[in-house]
């Protein structure tokens, strides 16, 4: 390692903050291109409408205004959904067609109707005022009950509102399980709704350049080669070569700037038709209605025990919300993505969920930090806490008791997963330690003694993450594989710079990956730079989601600097006149093992582009290596979150007093930004469990559509939490590393609520829905009072 | 926003005179609700007067046992003025409470209270102290000024110059907020005034803040939270909405009381 301390394990202050924080940061909307024009998208004010006819002379004669263009005239393909999922009786999902611009009818508030490109905002505003859209405004679905059971249809041409009705199990063998049980403990649950809202609002800026016919697209996406296949081969035919999709700095994602938006394909098909370059900014309140959301299931579950509180088998019925149209990931996030993890952390050894997916008069839903693993944590650890209630166990001895064992490594799970490593018990003891759990009862009756009711809750999970081996997610309905590529690029002075398809919008790629190179290679931080998010300098990437950029971004960038030294070896041992086999590689330096020759990295890299003295007859000149990486598996963090809340019986307003999380997250590289991550994963996880929650009315009008009724966990609303770690190594990668971008938001939702449910226990509440605001919690303990009364 | 006029006096007569030559001119003063709703294009006046450089709208002075904050002092100005603090400390700690640090340092008291809204912080505390609004034309008492949802006693034109508190034996405020917005779900001001204890409550009003004489005879009697513990509001008076319904929020308009009257000081 070099000097200071820049290799793995070391906590490297963030390189790329000095631009963010100075506010030199380059984002979407700071890329300004010549002759540049702006466009603003009209879009529905109704959740379900037919459009008998768009008259847009008005706005296309209003001031400034280049070109106004409805579905009418955008003759494309439909934005493509990247997975199919079949349904039990094999028969494929339903998959709507979904056009950039609305055509005939509109299915959701905020659905893009027509745009307007002018020359400067506010024109194409003005006129988008203008533009006269004659509505038919049609019956709005919005609950997921009532579009499987009423008559009206979200898409007329599919005949039903069921997506899909997709099973992972078997039936009838875990209907035989239940009837021999101990006891068996029931359980509904409904995920509640969320808005993403990523500090920087989505941004498209397209452009065409005649002279080469090549278009490009600057784009607020956490995966830009990924939109350069989706929107080039699905929606507007535009080859590879000659289609470049760059995503500068992006503001966050949080899953919501995966997914190929409408916008971007608007704006790129756009530019050689107004024949200049196109600005699309969303407002903050087009966010709310355009990106897509996340969450929204609806469940029942059951747990089969023995008389120990053994689990046996366990039973989940799950209706999940698609929204209007299928959103890129959108058919796997209820499915492959959570049913394939309701084993969690526990032996249970017979497992069946049934999903029926739905569509609505509501935004899209897809994947949103950790899309599909927090709905089956919430749940399967909301549905523990009440086996141990049922049992008379603790909430620790019942875990305990259904832990998969240390020593079960690798453990397959009913349902198609293979654990490679953990230690869930040590996790536990360590979260429990940390927590001063010990000391939880002496802080409860302080509490009492202050009028205050105190509780405890617990979660101990698992997620699945590192996505993913591209054969397995192939068969299970992926049209994409979900390897990563990297180059690394030796510079003939020796410094590198590293091209990775990996996407950083905020998970700090930039200073962890360059301590692998440091680490690896022997460099300092200096002369390492890392490149990525623009599809004509990095060859190829999957992208940034599901937690998947060190375990599989960085084993690509692992991958190609294993040929970088086998090459330079090579090199070195011509250049020394020493054998190959001789040459050893540490801290930068290449030694003839036994001997003082050596030959420092830069030396090598000089060699390697000056080639006066080089095996020509062996090697090609130059060092520069590419490598593409398959994971052989899922990775599997996991760990335990205890949170301790304190509620006000006389308002309901729960605070929470502290949180304690301790992850295994597998090797961790940078032990600040881990933190870091853990930390937001929390914030989103208790803005989950206690404030945010969409909500729209009877007619599909969103209520939550801005910042004073969609509540935004802030600062103040946190407590100090604790973040430890207890390590076990992934077990099929190099690095041993699991990933950490989910975990927060994964574990934590029903350490909340189980803390809710236990402070309020003595008053008679049994159950608390999310998000557990004060007036939701008033109202429990009010209906509960004449039950507890009673007992 | 729609194109508007800017004005920028720099004097009371100024101002007064771009308003009245205006077609459907607005004042400004900290812009904290007006500039949302010109973004959002809900509101499009031919001309803005901008007070911000109004001089003789901006201070605090204390002049025996009443305060007087310029209509164009900030939320931040009395939450840290030391006057405030010592002569009606609840006043100053309401001002500290009002959105986030962002709005304290442009939002103005005169706006707050020219503007009336319902779950704004300082109409309560205006109809608790029994404050007096100086407009460039007359005085108003408080429990003539507000009289509905975002209305006022104000006449077309007519502008805030300054508002003045008259010092309670003892006050608080205590403030239940929305999660989301932090506006008040439901805020109660509880003053024990030469003329009485008053109480005020805003976020919860239909008609946007209002006082509970119920409440008032209690502490008039006896000055303790278990006077109005006894008192609640109707909720069929009472603002519903996702955050909290007319039933909750009556409760916590008796809850709020009483956490008030035993922190009044």
């Amino acid at each position: 390692m070099p000097e200071g301390g820049t290799g793995i394990g070391a906590a490297v202050k963030r390189v790329e903050d000095k631009r963010f924080l100075t506010g030199r940061g380059n984002y979407t909307d700071d890329i300004n291109r010549p002759n540049q024009t702006y466009a603003y998208i009209l879009r529905s004010p109704h959740a379900h409408a037919s459009i008998n006819g768009v008259d847009t002379a008005a706005a296309t004669a209003a001031p400034g205004v280049l070109a106004v263009f409805t579905g009418a005239d955008m003759e494309t393909g439909g934005l493509p959904c990247g997975w199919q999922v079949h349904s039990k009786d094999g028969s494929p999902m339903h998959e709507p067609v979904h056009p950039p611009l609305a055509k005939g009818k509109v299915r959701h508030v905020g659905d893009p109707v027509a745009v307007v490109i002018a020359e400067t905002y506010a024109q194409a505003k003005d006129a988008a005022e203008r533009i006269v859209v004659d509505y038919a405004t049609l019956p709005a679905v919005v609950g997921m009950n009532d579009a499987l059971s009423g008559t009206t249809l979200v898409h007329d041409e599919i005949g039903t509102n069921l997506c899909y009705d997709w099973e992972i199990g078997d039936e009838a063998q875990i209907d035989e399980a239940f009837a021999k049980a101990h006891h068996v403990t029931e359980i509904d649950i409904v995920n509640n709704r969320l808005i993403p809202n990523a500090m920087e609002p989505r941004a498209a800026v397209g452009e065409y350049d005649r002279a080469t016919d090549e278009y490009t697209l600057f784009t607020t996406s956490q995966n830009p080669h990924v939109i350069r296949l989706l929107m080039g081969a699905f929606v507007l035919s535009i080859p590879e070569h000659k289609l470049r999709v760059v995503a500068p700095d992006v503001g966050g994602g949080f899953g919501s700037k995966i997914y190929h938006y409408a916008e971007e394909a608007i704006v790129t098909w756009a530019a050689p038709r107004v024949g200049r370059p196109i600005k699309w900014t969303a407002e903050r309140s087009e966010s709310f209605i355009s990106d897509a959301h996340g969450r929204d299931h609806i469940s029942k579950a059951k747990m089969a025990m023995d008389s120990e509180g053994k689990f046996l088998a366990l039973k989940v019925e799950t209706k999940a919300n698609m929204g209007a149209y299928l959103s890129t990931f959108a058919p796997c996030v209820p499915t492959y993505l959570y049913a394939t993890l309701l084993a969690g952390v526990y032996s249970t050894p017979l497992i069946y969920c049934n999903v029926k997916a739905v569509f609505t008069n509501t935004v899209p839903v897809d994947a949103y930090r950790g899309a599909g693993r927090p709905e089956a944590t919430y749940l399967l650890e909301r549905l523990v806490a009440k086996c141990a209630r049922e049992m008379g166990m603790s909430q620790t001895d019942i875990r305990r008791a259904n832990f998969i064992p240390s020593d079960a490594f690798p453990y397959q799970t009913p349902v198609a997963l293979q654990y490679d490593s953990g230690n869930y018990t040590a996790t536990l003891d360590k979260a429990e330690a940390a927590h001063d759990v010990a000391g939880f009862a002496a802080r409860k009756a302080e509490s009492e003694a202050k009028g205050m009711r105190r509780g405890i809750g617990y979660s101990t999970y698992l997620e699945a993450c590192g996505i993913a081996p591209s054969a397995v997610v192939g068969s299970l309905g992926a049209r994409a594989g979900l390897y990563e590529s990297a180059e690394v690029r030796v510079h003939p002075t020796g410094s590198v710079t590293i091209f990775t398809g990996s996407h950083s919008h905020g998970q700090g790629h930039e200073t962890t990956f360059a301590q692998l190179v440091s680490e690896r290679l022997g460099l300092p931080m200096d002369n390492i730079e890392i490149s990525h998010g623009d599809t004509n300098k990095v060859q190829f990437g999957m992208g940034t989601y599901g937690s998947r950029s060190l375990a599989v971004g960085g084993e690509a960038i692992m991958k190609a600097m294993d040929k970088v030294v086998n090459k330079a070896k090579k090199i070195a041992a011509h250049i020394m006149e020493a054998s190959e086999s001789d040459i050893e590689f540490k801290d930068g330096t290449f030694t003839v093992a036994g001997t003082d020759r050596s030959m420092a990295f830069g030396e090598v890299a000089l060699a390697a582009y000056v080639p006066h003295n080089f095996p020509h007859d062996e090697l090609e000149p130059g060092l520069d290596e590419k490598a593409f990486y398959d994971p052989l598996n899922f990775t599997f963090p996991g760990g335990c979150h205890i949170c301790e809340v304190e509620v006000d019986p006389d308002t309901g307003k729960v605070r929470i007093d502290r949180m304690t999380a301790v992850d295994d997250v597998g090797r961790v590289i940078n032990p600040m930004i881990v933190e870091g991550q853990i930390h937001g994963g929390l914030a989103q996880g208790i803005g989950q469990a206690l404030q945010e929650g969409c909500v729209y009315d009877e007619d599909g009008q969103l209520v939550t559509g801005s910042y004073m009724d969609y509540s935004m966990p802030r600062a103040e609303d946190l407590p100090s939490f604790s973040a430890g770690t207890e390590i076990t190594l992934c077990a099929h990668n190099s690095l041993g590393v699991k990933g950490c971008g989910e975990v927060g938001a994964i574990g934590s939702p029903p350490a909340v609520i189980n803390a809710v449910v236990d402070a309020l226990w003595d008053l008679g509440v049994r159950d608390m829905p999310m998000p557990a605001t004060s007036q939701t919690v008033w109202r429990a303990i009010r209906a509960a009072a004449p039950a507890a009364a009673a007992e | 926003m729609y194109d508007f006029a800017y004005h920028k006096p720099s004097s009371v007569s100024d101002a007064v005179a771009a308003r009245s030559g205006a077609e459907d001119g607005t004042y400004v003063a900290g812009g904290m609700t007006l500039v949302p709703t010109l973004k959002q294009r809900l509101a499009q006046p031919s001309d803005l007067i901008d007070l911000g450089s109004v001089s003789e709208l901006k201070g605090i002075t204390v002049s025996g046992d009443t305060v007087t904050i310029g209509a164009m002092t900030t939320h931040a100005t009395v939450a840290n003025s030391a006057d405030v603090q010592s002569v009606i400390p609840a006043l100053a700690a309401l001002a500290g409470m009002i959105g986030d640090p962002q709005v304290r340092n442009r939002g103005t008291i005169g706006g707050s209270v020219a503007n009336n809204d319902p779950a704004a912080d300082y109409p309560a505390a205006c109809l608790a102290l029994g404050a007096i609004i100086k407009t460039d034309k007359r005085e108003i008492a408080a429990d003539d000024f507000f009289t509905g949802m975002f209305e006022t006693a104000l006449e077309d034109g007519e502008m805030i110059v300054s508002v003045s508190f008259p010092k309670p034996q003892k006050a608080s405020y205590q403030k239940f907020i929305n999660p989301a917005s932090r506006y008040a779900l439901v805020g109660v001001f509880a003053a024990q005034t030469g003329g009485g204890a008053r109480v005020a409550v805003t976020g919860a009003g239909q008609d946007g803040v209002f006082r509970v004489p119920e409440m008032e005879s209690a502490l008039g009697a006896n000055w303790s939270p278990e006077a109005v513990a006894g008192v609640s509001v109707d909720a069929g008076t009472l603002n519903a909405d996702i955050h909290a319904s007319a039933e909750y929020r009556a409760h916590l308009i008796t809850v709020m009381a009483k956490r008030a009257v035993a922190a009044a000081s």
